[in-house]
């Protein structure tokens, strides 16, 4: 089967940084792929090239059979995105955020009032279908977004960050929605994290990527096996990114990481 | 049917013809900043508290001082259209720090990432811009009604403003979302939104008859489109009061220049997701 997301030597740089370096990189249909690493490693960039948000500066890729340069529509249609930011907006209802996610990839009427009633009900949030999101909580916010993300049911769901600022039950109600997605669709889902629990428990493969490359690649338990006997992917972790790790992130980062907290929090 | 077919299964829709996706995704944008308006509309009527001044305080002010000569017209009714036009812009030259705000939230990344055009995604957000306007045009015309303003309110005339006022204050929305495209930071674009509209205010026939500008001025004034809005909504809104231009001409200048800026505008939104 060929892979659902391809890219080839893919790199940007922000004018004298190289935020990715030369990542190539496939996954297969059907996957949860995740992509590791600390902040600043060039996550989120990649994602932001994948769904044609970014231009690279060079090299190519190919997402759900689409070049992400020469065909950034038909690749917008294929995918969903749940931004590591806010995506809901706070000053609408739940039902109004999914209704403008439905038609903007045109579904018709019939069909789109049927799946945001279902899509309500599969994420727990019927009852406050018609509340403003900015009086959501946190869990109940990223379900709802996961939720407007997956109406055109895209075939490549891409997750930035999807539980950073979240508390533990939230978290993982949020884990058990993106599996239920992913049995009930068969979506193949490209989460990015810096959780080592998350990786371990979401995804099949991950890729850990350091100062813009990718260090590793592999399923969680043959990368434990291969740094030795008795690690855990946080080991694996620390062995790839370690020792030079610099502190959290630009003051960029941060700033963003904690608003992110805060409004989800 | 495997969850992996499933997966390789296209769209089970057909989408409709690129123009009628165009006005569609544009409708869409547009009424979320309706929605958001309905449940909130506290913003909108602050900002209808300027005109207000203007017209009660400014106005009567300048009327008593028989400053500014207006010809037949009376100054309260030669300042009327203008207040209508400097409010519309005035709401208008901010609308681009909503979308900044959009931005730094990760709300506009939802909708570049949609299959949506960005010319359909920026004239959508100009449209909501326009609708706006047509609220405080309302509360221009009931402070105007109650002050003894001698409005024409024959239905020609008042559709003709709704227009006239829905395409100014699209086009300046416009030219809004393109300087928070080249700013992309809410501090930069306060300073500079500021530093904008008293020279598109004061360059325009709001206040007064361009006649009176020193000529420098005058050739501002005329590739100023806010001088097209309100040459056309004082032949529109008041009785007796007159258009220097052709009114079909300012029309065309509005639509011209709303248009110019959209393309513009399309090119630059991609920036405020990257």
């Amino acid at each position: 089967m060929p892979p659902i997301i391809e890219t080839d030597l893919l790199r940007r740089e922000f004018g004298s940084v190289t935020a990715v370096e030369g990542l190539s990189l496939s996954v297969t249909p059907g996957e949860v792929f995740g992509l590791l690493g600390p902040n600043g490693a060039g996550k989120t960039t990649t994602i932001k090239m994948l769904i044609t948000l970014l231009p690279p500066t060079s090299g190519s890729a190919r997402v759900a059979g689409h070049d992400i340069l020469r065909e950034p529509r038909l690749v917008r249609r294929s995918i969903g995105y749940v931004p590591q930011l806010l995506s809901s907006d706070g000053a609408l209802t739940a039902r109004e955020n999914l209704d403008i996610s439905g038609r903007l990839y045109h579904i018709p009427t019939a069909e789109r009032k049927q799946r945001i009633e279902d899509a309500l009900a599969f994420m727990g949030l019927a009852d406050v279908a018609g509340n403003l999101v900015r009086t959501f909580s946190g869990g109940m916010i990223r379900r709802l977004e996961i939720a407007q993300a997956m109406l055109h049911r895209p075939q490549v769901l891409f997750l930035d960050e999807p539980t950073v600022g979240l508390d533990p039950t939230a978290r993982r109600t949020v884990w058990e929605h993106v599996r239920g997605l992913r049995d009930r669709d068969g979506t193949t889902i490209l989460l990015t994290t810096h959780y080592m629990d998350e990786a371990s428990e979401l995804c099949e493969r991950v890729g850990i990527m350091h100062l813009g490359r990718l260090v590793a690649l592999g399923t969680p338990e043959s990368l434990a096996a291969d740094v030795g006997p008795t690690a855990t992917l946080d080991d694996v972790f620390t062995f790839y990114t370690g020792g030079d790790v610099d502190e959290g992130g630009t003051y960029r980062d941060v700033a963003r990481t904690r608003r992110t907290a805060r409004r989800l929090g | 049917m495997t969850s992996l077919e499933r997966a390789a299964r296209p769209a089970a829709w057909a989408e409709p013809a690129a123009a009628v996706r165009f006005a569609q995704d544009a409708w869409t944008v547009a009424e979320a900043e309706l929605q958001k308006l309905a449940h909130d509309p506290t913003e909108l009527l602050t900002r209808a508290v300027q005109p207000v001044l203007w017209l009660l305080v400014f106005g009567q002010v300048l009327a008593q001082a028989r400053a500014i000569p207006t010809g037949k017209l009376g100054y309260m009714d030669f300042l009327a259209p203008g207040v209508l036009a400097q409010s519309a812009l005035f709401s208008a030259i901010f609308f681009g720090i909503a979308v900044i705000w959009e931005r730094d939230l990760g709300v506009l990344h939802k909708y570049l990432v949609s299959p949506a055009s960005r010319i359909a995604l920026v004239s959508g957000k100009a449209l909501a811009g326009g609708l706006r306007a047509l609220v405080q045009a309302a509360v221009v015309y009931v402070v105007a009604a109650v002050i003894g303003i001698h409005l024409q309110l024959g239905v020609p005339q008042l559709l003709g403003v709704a227009v006239v006022v829905v395409l100014g204050a699209a086009a300046f929305a416009t030219f809004s979302l393109i300087i928070a495209c080249l700013v992309r930071t809410r501090e930069r674009f306060m300073g500079i939104g500021q530093v904008l509209t008293m020279p598109l205010f004061f360059a325009s026939s709001a206040i007064y008859p361009i006649a009176l500008m020193p000529t420098w001025l005058q050739v501002l004034a005329k590739v100023n489109p806010l001088t097209y809005q309100v040459d056309a909504l004082r032949s529109l809104m008041v009785a007796g009061g007159t258009a220097t231009f052709p009114v079909p001409l300012d029309f065309g200048v509005l639509a011209f220049a709303l248009v110019i800026l959209l393309v513009i505008a399309a090119r630059l939104y991609p920036r405020l997701g990257m």
